[in-house]
């Protein structure tokens, strides 16, 4: 009996396998969604906790519980996102080399992120993950559940109301 | 949308926003794990059940409150 058939029948060693196998790869995805990484140690196990009760349907045959985890991940991280809207943090990640002056970089910063935060976790998501994070359209529809074609509708939507918000705001992209 | 415009917001948000991507996991997170397996499945905090009982007193009290109820879910 391999590692999935033992984890699909409830063995709690294979799971901790598994966990070990993937937890780093998970905690990652979840990362590049939510942009904090104390939250994302916290939905990792939540992914995991997940993961865990939904065993029996998972499909052994595909032979690799990798794209199912990060789909379980991502529906954690928007799940998040949804309870928490309006009420994230500021991500710490500057970047290294600043090309404008501190204050208004900072005060540029602060529109961004003000603008990011009005978008809709699903919108919000494929943002960060399509423009900032550079995954493939193919990646973020898999981890998504969504049409390769959905991706770009979301992108093409959050651009809209991001460049709207933006210009609100005084800043023209 | 152009892919010229695409570009200017990835470069806009590039410039505020580093990818985070490469953050690496600080530590094994398996403890964890198994806190959230010692915690029950469902929890429901006690004023929740209160105000529950409260609700269904109110209800059996003034069964005429119910249909006024739906109509404002």
């Amino acid at each position: 009996m391999d590692l999935l058939d033992r984890f699909a029948a409830g063995d709690l060693e294979a799971f901790e396998s598994l966990f070990r196998q993937y937890q780093g790869e998970v905690y990652r995805w979840i990362m590049r969604i939510v942009r904090n990484s104390a939250t994302a140690e916290d939905l990792t196990v939540e992914t995991f906790w997940r993961m865990y009760r939904a065993r029996a349907q998972f499909d052994l045959s595909k032979g690799n519980c990798g794209p199912w985890l990060r789909r379980i991940a991502s529906n954690s991280a928007l799940d998040h996102l949804r309870r928490s809207r309006h009420e994230v943090p500021l991500p710490d990640d500057l970047p290294a080399t600043a090309k404008q002056p501190p204050a208004e970089q900072l005060e540029l910063r602060r529109e961004i992120l003000g603008a990011i935060d009005k978008l809709s976790p699903p919108l919000r998501a494929v943002i960060l993950l399509a423009l900032v994070e550079e995954e493939s359209y193919q990646n973020i529809a898999q981890a998504l559940g969504i049409s390769e074609n959905a991706v770009r509708v979301r992108l093409f939507r959050g651009v809209r109301v991001l460049r709207k918000s933006l210009s609100q705001a005084g800043v023209h992209a | 949308m152009n892919q010229h415009e695409l570009d200017d917001i990835k470069t806009l948000l590039k410039d505020s926003l580093r990818p985070v991507g490469g953050h690496e996991l600080q530590r094994d997170l398996w403890p964890a794990m198994l806190r959230r397996f010692d915690q029950p499945a469902f929890h429901v905090p006690w004023w929740d059940w209160t105000l529950l009982a409260a609700a269904t007193a109110l209800l059996l009290i003034f069964p005429g409150m119910i249909p006024a109820l739906l109509y404002h879910l």
